[in-house]
């Protein structure tokens, strides 16, 4: 049977690594060359970098870094943050990205979910959503609306609604992203989760809220999660990697135990 | 002189990633769609994702079906991946393309009754040898891979399976005849166990 998939996500600025706490304050952590290196010989299933460089001017150093990483790390490699058409996708698979992550600039122009399905294959173009919960209203009769530029900015737009348009304009895989967890580590929105994982066919990553192992087995099964995205709970040292997915193995969890 | 390992390329995919792994395991690698290239190659790597309908029609077009024939017929050792494994059969649901023909059978689309199991099958699974192997050598029980596909090698002839998949039901996740050997997940992504299967690639002489 397929396993469940441990995923760390590191923020990327400037070449060097951060983390947010709900998005606001981001501080420098390392450098995510070694940090990539260090996750992967722990067994880590699967890396994301979501690229936060603020100045456009300084958007290079990401192909460095995405390049470097794929030198040293034989596990899919998921790249985000600013890709804004088929050419940013495309740099970045060429540097050594597997999968591409669109979130914002997909929200404003749905079209460049088909677009990059069409160039570089459905498998390979996850959308990435971030939500929070509001009042159930006619806009968001699901209680959760999609929010942009790391959660300052309202869409008004229903969050199971998008999961269901992004399916259907051919992303391959959804990063549910609850926006009001993103960093508390009180754990993830699994209503949310199941609630998307449960409408759609396509895989579905739990993030936002990690804060201990007992919320991954939740995203995993309650949440009914594919995968499971992690960030300041091993960036700081909390927990490794491996603990984690041996503990989720001990628990039930099905997990690739062999690296 | 003749080039080490060729991967080759017919628009199906990005291909830097099974170069980069050639690469860990001490292998130079060059990627090439010339047809000469690929029958003066020592070994092949046939990868990719994508169509079988227009992968086909690319390797048609570029004249490398043929060449890969050649190579096949010469007794070099062939590993396909993924795509590169499906479209060595007859015959492929996927486009309801005709392709290589190396191996009797054809490609088959997943058809799931359980509505909690989703397509394409992403992620890690484990792969059980079914009978010996040299590209096989050294795999252990619960040792996993990484796969990404919605469509599945069914080879005629049960004695060219060399390992299954579970993911409802069984599937063939390595095919082989010979000196061609095909793999339905990703080497190039699969961690440790995956870059050994290439290392051992690097080294095999095409029999088993």
């Amino acid at each position: 049977m397929l396993s469940k998939r441990l995923i760390a996500c590191l923020d990327v600025r400037d070449g060097k690594l951060a983390k947010s706490v709900r998005f606001v304050n981001t501080k420098d952590i390392g450098d995510p060359v070694e940090k990539a290196r260090e996750y992967y010989a722990d067994g880590l299933d699967e890396l994301v970098f979501y690229d936060i460089t603020a100045s456009s001017d300084k958007r290079a150093i990401m192909l460095d870094v995405v390049e470097a990483v794929a030198k040293e790390v034989f596990i899919p490699l998921s790249v985000g943050g600013g890709v804004r058409s088929v050419a940013d996708a495309t740099d970045l698979r060429l540097a050594g990205a597997e999968k591409i992550n669109v979130n914002s600039a997909a929200v404003a122009r749905p079209a460049l979910i088909s677009e990059c399905a069409e160039a570089i294959g459905n498998q390979n173009v996850v959308l990435s959503m971030d939500i929070r919960q509001v009042p159930k209203s006619d806009n968001c009769p699901s209680g959760y609306e999609i929010v942009i530029n790391g959660g300052r900015t309202p869409m008004g737009i229903d969050g199971l609604a998008w999961a269901l348009q992004g399916e259907r304009l051919g992303a391959g895989e959804l990063v549910v992203n609850a926006i009001d967890a993103d960093g508390t580590r009180d754990g993830y929105e699994l209503k949310l989760t199941a609630m998307i994982a449960e409408a759609v066919r396509i895989p579905v990553i739990a993030s936002g809220g990690a804060g201990k192992p007992e919320h991954l087995k939740e995203a995993l099964t309650t949440g009914r999660a594919d995968a499971a995205l992690v960030a300041s709970m091993v960036h700081y040292g909390d927990y490794r990697v491996s603990e984690l997915k041996r503990w989720l193995h001990r628990e039930g969890v099905k997990m690739r135990m062999s690296w | 002189m003749a080039d080490p390992i060729v991967i080759i390329d017919y628009d199906a995919g990005n291909l830097r990633s099974v170069q980069r792994a050639c690469a860990e395991v001490g292998a130079d690698a060059v990627i090439s769609n010339d047809p000469v290239r690929v029958k003066a190659a020592s070994r092949i790597i046939f990868p990719g994702v994508g169509a079988a309908g227009s992968a086909m029609a690319s390797l048609r077009r570029n004249g490398l079906a043929d060449a890969l024939r050649s190579a096949v017929d010469d007794g070099k050792p062939v590993l396909g991946i993924c795509l590169g494994l499906q479209i060595s059969l007859r015959h492929s649901e996927e486009n309801d393309t005709e392709t290589l023909g190396l191996i009797p059978g054809e490609t088959r689309r997943f058809r799931l009754d359980r509505p909690e199991l989703k397509i394409p099958h992403m992620g890690w699974n484990e792969v059980r040898p079914i009978q010996p192997h040299p590209l096989l050598d050294g795999i252990e029980p619960g040792d996993e891979f990484y796969f990404v596909h919605a469509y599945y090698p069914a080879p005629e002839d049960q004695a060219c399976v060399y390992a299954r998949t579970t993911y409802e039901d069984d599937f063939a996740a390595a095919v082989g005849r010979g000196n061609y050997f095909g793999v339905q997940f990703h080497p190039e992504k699969s961690g440790r166990v995956g870059l050994s299967l290439l290392d051992r690639f690097t080294r095999w002489d095409g029999q088993c």
